[in-house]
């Protein structure tokens, strides 16, 4: 397995099928009455977050502490280090110091985890790095998708809204694309960079056109800030023209998915209807992300202990 | 005063149509004769066959972190790096804290340089008062004083404002000085990273596109037919804009252009790491953009090589790409890079390259006794093994900063001996101890 989680770029079918599977088996735990496992006794995992975040920090906490690791907040606010002047580098010495096995690491340039992966010999977990990548929202995604429809070989995929600032749509797009889904991206030709044809996806700014061949509609988050930088006119007019709402929804397949990475903007991106529908997986990824993200840290720090090694066969059962 | 007899090189001097295999000798500080059996008597012999001997190399484009930034380098350590890059001369750019708007400032830069006593130290005053673009910098008497500023620049921001362009280029015919321009239009460079396109949107990097420099080059080539006034383009790096200044030369425009090693060495290809020492501004662009300005360069468009040195502390560049400043060192391998990457592959001659790093930059700056090997003119002279193979260790630069990306590259072309008005500043590759007084 990799050492560190960068980008989608790094794994392959194979390998994005085999961290699924492991979770497959892990998410067993989750049922069960005592759910945490031995496997990573002693090790120590670092939460390290520049950004606010509530859901990824959750769920990589908590799928570390199933794993039976030990966890390190370290929130980059106005009481750390970081407010004192620390750069970033001193801060990755001082947990390498410490002897942390793996860094959890979210940062608004894109980038960071590349630097960090350079100064520690800890594996580094990128956790969302500026507008570039959010890996394992990607794995998670993919969990889901395939919970639903087994393959996810020739499957339609469209990811609706803010491309160009999206790191979820650049781990979705590499991830679905790797596993053989055909991609649309649709939104304002303002919020989709042009470029993004040479990732393999096709391009199209009317929603309507592309509905009813949908098997999975991926929505993201349209940030406030957007409208005030005019990269479209009005959030009033971004929901008519690009939100999902009940109209919109019955043109889709009857099985058609409705994703969203959340936080979600009701009434602009998703309408309520649509976010509380059958079709809505949005509570699923949610759950899902846990048990993706203990299935990587098995994965990667678990294959490197010789003590406490449970054989994945043994935790199924 | 020591005299040289440099024996055997071939003697590239584009200024007097010279390239041929002569001796050259130098006594009491200027250039006493080229040619064949000439009267060495008392000089120190050195045999350079096999090399190159020229003029000193002139950086129209260096920034000097003295006053102000004296952790990052000082004008005497700059001074170091650029006599063991080849140089004998430098122009300095105004952004320093306080800012060289003024003729006490450009006047202290001046006098260090001179103190430094490795290269000549010209001054680029700023156009603008603080560099704002709103009020006029105090231009004719920076004209009047002991530096002497020929060139005008408010370099690492364009100007935004068109009538404030447009008076100063109008303001500056009066002293025959040179407008020079960082052609970046600030509202589509805003919060940019690196060069737009394929690269920046993988990347999830804010991407400055080629056309925010290309909009102001065409605006100031407006405004130069417009008022007259000497225009010269600070490190061009698209091919959009290489074309632009290609038509206005040929329109007549008074438009000169250079370009910096970096920019037709490396593409935006190379930052898929994220190292900050690519980190640069105008940022490295395309393939096809690179291949533009090299074309440039061979054809006579671009008229000099300049490095944009700009040296960087570590703390602030061992930081997240986003937070990291904008530059790279270049005087200790801008030979290197030009050799290997322009004369090698037969883009630029011999004699091409020493126009472009040595007679064209001194004409521009008007800096008497550089960019020539002509006859009692001071000997200012750099002789290069075209040949040599190197490898960059950043750890041996004279710089006092460590931030490039070429560390580790392998090239060709290695200063040997460099003479500052007849005194020897580097000897076999090494910088003089004497010298640095």
């Amino acid at each position: 397995m990799i050492k560190h989680l960068l980008s989608m770029d790094q794994l392959s079918a194979e390998e994005i099928t085999t961290i699924l599977d492991t979770a497959e088996s892990l998410r067993q735990v989750t049922d069960r009455p005592i759910k945490k496992l031995p496997t990573l006794r002693g090790r120590t995992v670092c939460n390290l977050f520049y950004e606010a975040s509530t859901r990824t920090r959750i769920s990589f906490e908590l799928a570390a502490k199933r794993l039976s690791a030990d966890v390190i907040n370290f929130s980059a606010d106005s009481k750390s280090s970081v407010a004192k002047g620390e750069s970033f580098k001193d801060t990755a010495w001082t947990l390498e110091a410490m002897g942390v096995d793996a860094i959890i690491v979210r940062h608004g340039s894109s980038g960071a985890p590349h630097q960090l992966s350079r100064w520690v010999k800890a594996s580094v977990i990128n956790a969302g790095d500026g507008a570039h990548e959010h890996p394992t929202q990607a794995l998670l995604d993919l969990f889901s998708i395939r919970e639903r429809f087994k393959d996810l070989e020739g499957l339609k995929v469209a990811i609706v809204g803010d491309v160009l600032h999206s790191r979820v749509a650049r781990s979705n797009v590499k991830g679905l694309i790797t596993m053989g889904a055909e991609i649309v991206l649709v939104g304002p030709p303002t919020l989709i960079p042009k470029e993004a044809q040479t990732w393999g996806a096709r391009i199209e700014s009317d929603f309507d056109s592309v509905l009813e061949d949908l098997d999975v509609c991926y929505l993201l988050r349209v940030q406030q800030e957007r409208q005030a930088e005019q990269l479209f006119p009005s959030l009033r007019e971004y929901a008519s023209l690009w939100g999902l709402d009940n109209r919109r929804m019955q043109t889709m397949k009857p099985d058609a998915l409705v994703m969203h990475p959340g936080p979600m903007n009701r009434g602009v991106e998703i309408s309520t209807e649509v976010s509380e529908s059958t079709r809505s997986i949005i509570l699923d990824q949610v759950a899902n992300g846990l048990a993706v993200r203990m299935s990587l840290l098995y994965l990667m720090l678990g294959g490197r202990s010789e003590v406490d090694e449970i054989p994945l066969e043994a935790i199924a059962q | 005063m020591t005299s040289f007899l440099l024996s055997g090189g071939r003697i590239v001097d584009p200024a007097a149509g010279t390239d041929e295999t002569a001796d050259l000798l130098l006594r009491d500080g200027v250039i006493a004769g080229i040619g064949e059996g000439l009267d060495g008597k008392g000089a120190e012999t050195i045999d350079v066959s096999g090399s190159i001997v020229c003029p000193g190399f002139v950086d129209l484009h260096t920034h000097l972190r003295e006053p102000g930034r004296e952790d990052e380098e000082t004008i005497a350590m700059a001074s170091g790096a650029a006599a063991a890059g080849g140089y004998t001369a430098i122009c300095a750019m105004p952004n320093t804290d306080p800012v060289a708007d003024n003729a006490a400032v450009v006047e202290q830069v001046w006098a260090l340089g001179r103190e430094a006593g490795l290269v000549e130290v010209a001054v680029a005053g700023a156009l603008s008062k603080r560099l704002e673009g709103k009020k006029m910098a105090d231009i004719g008497e920076m004209t009047r004083s002991m530096a002497r500023v020929r060139m005008f620049t408010d370099d690492g921001h364009g100007v935004q404002d068109s009538l404030f362009v447009r008076r100063a280029m109008e303001y500056l015919v009066a002293f025959d000085g040179i407008y020079a321009e960082h052609c970046e239009d600030a509202s589509l460079a805003e919060g940019g990273q690196m060069h737009e396109g394929e690269r920046s949107a993988a990347l999830g990097l804010r991407g400055v596109p080629a056309e925010a420099e290309e909009l102001m080059a065409a605006r100031d080539i407006a405004l130069a037919r417009l008022t007259g006034c000497r225009l010269h383009l600070l490190h061009i790096s698209t091919a959009g804009t290489v074309e632009l200044v290609r038509r206005a030369k040929a329109d007549g425009v008074a438009v000169t252009a250079e370009a910096t090693p970096h920019h037709f060495s490396l593409t935006d290809a190379t930052l898929s790491d994220y190292d900050p020492n690519l980190k640069v501004n105008p940022p490295l662009r395309g393939e096809s953009d690179r291949a533009a300005v090299i074309a440039g360069l061979a054809d006579g468009t671009i008229d000099a090589i300049a490095t944009d040195h700009a040296p960087h502390a570590d703390h602030e560049k061992d930081q997240e790409f986003l937070y990291a400043p904008p530059g790279m060192l270049g005087l200790e391998t801008a030979l290197g890079l030009a050799v290997t990457n322009l004369v090698e592959p037969g883009h630029l001659s011999v004699a091409a390259l020493v126009e472009r790093m040595s007679t064209f930059p001194a004409r521009l700056l008007g800096l008497d006794g550089q960019g020539s090997l002509a006859e009692g003119s001071a000997a200012n002279v750099t002789v290069f093994d075209p040949a040599a193979p190197w490898t960059v260790d950043a750890e041996a630069f004279h710089s006092k900063s460590r931030n490039t990306p070429f560390g580790g590259m392998e090239l060709r072309g290695k200063v040997s001996h460099v003479f500052y008005r007849g005194t020897r500043t580097v000897s076999d590759g090494r910088l003089m101890s004497e010298a640095l007084v």
